[in-house]
């Protein structure tokens, strides 16, 4: 067992819902995203997505590819990702999870990046751009490694690929809640459960948790009545960036107990 | 006459789109569904002689095919042989070869009952193409342009719009058409369900690289029976053209893959030389990776970062190509080399001067190899040149740069 099903097999037992949050390596700038983390981390997170960033995400709306672009310009590189990531498994037990695209990866040597990923801490990946006919690309390093391989599915993925797609993936599956980007308006609540209800059903082999879009507690709670938790990214990378780059800012200090605070409102109310 | 289907050109790609170890589908999981049902609605419409003969009627009677195949005398005796032909995809409605693509996409729109077309456009030929196809057909049309692409193509932004197309101004990253393929993908992911995506060249995830050959294949099939009609013979002894993503490359190269003694040869844009960075030759400096859906050779740095491709051209302003040319690249059946923005311009000048053809600067790229080729070939050898578009539209650069 890995870390990351241990920590979502024990919440489930509890009865809570799993909060992973999301923060882009490098973002709002180098020196800043280790204790970002370590606000997240102690605002309750139960796992972190760490964002690899890439020039082109496709995957993402606009607050996520601003923060991959930031990133970028700060110099950000998979180094980086990979420091933070063994600064911050040195200090905590969260489940550390890289999110992000495949080019970087493969430019790295997928075996290398796995190799390295592992001794970094990180417990797994997700990679929106690897769709399941492509998953060997990564699957068997991955694997060798003892990293998990998240695998995405949407609301327009039929029930037989998503039992594929359970069987393909490990640590858990990532029911992207709407047909869309990350950070897109969430849909009309019954179609959306309606569509949650059906990858409970079909999703045997893994946990299930929901993510883009989810902006607030109530969405969190909505979003997982039938999940066993929930993912918030564009939202919290939105209040990272207001508050670094408020006009009159507050001290480094300060920014930081209050995305402290956004994580416990996220995940308590 | 010989058979002209080939080995070669019938086994890429595979099932799984794969042209050797190029190509493939790397799309967020939303658009698994689209590309399935484009695989199945293009395979069905290929068999379908009802659709096979609509698409040949508007080619024909709407885009001005075939197009003619004409022997540049002037030019030849410059350069003292071989005896140069140009087939003059220029002279197809809308300025170049794109119509044939935009055209055999749309009526597959039509047929999947999508009611919401979006494109994206590097120097705006594509994006005034598919403008014009769904103006043909009453579709709504939105097309994605990188700003700064906007601005240095002004006149085609407002043919769009004339034609009825929205066009949207790309602001994020390089803001040209790298970013404005992006934005692309991004609505369909955002509307997959209504949205038909016509994408402009032979790149993206698979079925697109073989769907947009297909569609453009008609360049070289033409070629082969206007050859044997003006030389007795079907096949030239070369075979040249300009690769950006390469859509007018395959189409001419397609038919003659299998012919081995057709020597055939793919010009990039190398920008202000392949030094210095910036350019746009993505087979001569890339490396194999991933972008907008697809394995092939890309622009990026040591951090598997997309890196700015150059060129004066902006239809070849563009790190990545189609992953069947990385195949073909790598199989060593197309030699690809690499031409400069001021090679370009010479080569802009030089057809204008000798046969009265203004050339796109895309375009212009092969015309500037053809002083050095022309060298190692016999005065009696033929040689064709796509001619893939006319340069009106690049008056204002070429104005500024002779």
């Amino acid at each position: 067992m890995s870390q990351l099903s241990d920590t979502l097999q024990s919440l489930r037992s509890r009865g809570e819902k799993a909060m992973g949050l999301f923060l882009t390596s490098g973002f709002p700038d180098l020196d800043s995203t280790l204790p970002t983390l370590r606000a997240i981390d102690d605002g309750g997170a139960d796992f972190i997505e760490l964002g690899m960033p890439f020039s082109d995400p496709l995957a993402e709306g606009k607050p996520i590819q601003r923060a991959s672009a930031r990133a970028l310009s700060h110099g950000a590189t998979m180094e980086h990702a990979f420091r933070t990531a063994r600064q911050f498994r040195a200090e905590s037990d969260t489940p550390l999870l890289l999110m992000g695209y495949l080019n970087p990866i493969l430019r790295y040597g997928a075996e290398d990046f796995c190799r390295d990923a592992a001794s970094s801490g990180v417990d797994g990946l997700i990679l929106p751009d690897l769709p399941p006919e492509e998953g060997a690309r990564v699957s068997d390093y991955a694997a060798e490694h003892g990293l998990n391989l998240v695998h995405l599915i949407a609301p327009n993925t039929a029930d037989e690929r998503i039992r594929r797609i359970d069987r393909q993936a490990t640590g858990f599956v990532y029911a992207v809640s709407v047909t869309g980007l990350t950070g897109s308006e969430l849909g009309e609540d019954g179609s959306v459960q309606e569509y949650l209800e059906r990858a409970r059903r079909l999703v045997t082999e893994n946990p299930l948790l929901v993510g883009f879009g989810i902006r607030s507690h109530d969405d969190a709670m909505r979003m997982s009545r039938h999940t066993d938790g929930f993912i918030v990214g564009s939202a919290l990378i939105n209040r990272v960036e207001a508050l670094w780059d408020a006009s009159d800012p507050l001290s480094e200090t300060e920014c930081l107990e209050q995305v402290r605070n956004f994580a416990r409102a996220l995940k308590y109310g | 006459m010989p058979a002209t289907t080939t080995k070669d050109s019938t086994a890429v790609p595979d099932e799984r789109g794969y042209f050797g170890d190029y190509g493939g589908a790397f799309v967020p999981e939303i658009l698994a569904p689209a590309l399935r049902d484009l695989r199945e609605a293009f395979a069905e419409a290929q068999s379908d002689s009802d659709f096979r003969a609509e698409l040949r009627a508007l080619l024909n009677d709407y885009a001005g095919r075939p197009t003619p195949l004409t022997f540049a005398n002037r030019l030849t005796g410059e350069l003292g042989g071989p005896k140069i032909y140009l087939k003059r995809e220029d002279l197809c409605h809308t300025g170049a070869h794109k119509i044939n693509n935009t055209i055999g996409q749309i009526l597959l729109a039509r047929r999947m009952n999508k009611t919401r077309i979006i494109a994206e456009t590097g120097a705006g030929q594509h994006g005034v193409a598919t403008a014009t196809a769904c103006a043909k057909f009453g579709l709504d049309c939105i097309v994605y342009m990188g700003a700064e692409d906007t601005e240095r193509q002004r006149l085609n932004v407002e043919r769009m719009r004339l034609l009825g197309a929205e066009v949207r101004p790309v602001e994020s990253g390089s803001r040209t058409l790298k970013d404005a393929t992006n934005e692309a993908i991004r609505d369909w992911v955002n509307h997959p369900d209504d949205t038909f995506y016509v994408i402009g060249s032979v790149v993206g995830p698979h079925p697109y690289p073989l769907m947009v050959r297909s569609f453009h294949e008609v360049i070289g099939e033409e070629t082969r029976r206007q050859l044997a009609e003006h030389e007795d013979r079907e096949t030239p002894d070369a075979l040249l053209a300009c690769v950006g993503g390469g859509s007018n490359a395959i189409g001419q190269f397609h038919s003659f893959i299998g012919d081995e003694d057709v020597a055939l040869y793919g010009l990039e844009a190398a920008g202000e030389g392949l030094d210095g960075g910036r350019h746009a030759a993505t087979l001569s400096k890339g490396q194999g990776g991933v972008l907008h859906g697809a394995m092939s050779y890309l622009l990026q740095d040591d951090d598997g970062q997309i890196e700015l491709a150059h060129s004066v051209s902006a239809g070849l302003d563009y790190p990545g190509v189609g992953p069947e040319h990385s195949y073909l690249k790598d199989t060593g059946r197309v030699d690809y080399r690499s031409i400069t923005d001021d090679e370009a311009l010479e080569g802009v000048k030089l057809l204008s001067r000798t046969e009265g053809v203004i050339p796109a600067l895309e375009t212009a790229h092969a015309v500037a190899f053809l002083p050095e080729l022309a060298e190692t070939m016999d005065p009696d050898d033929v040689l064709v040149l796509c001619c893939s578009g006319r340069g009106d539209k690049d008056m204002e650069t070429i104005a500024k740069r002779i």
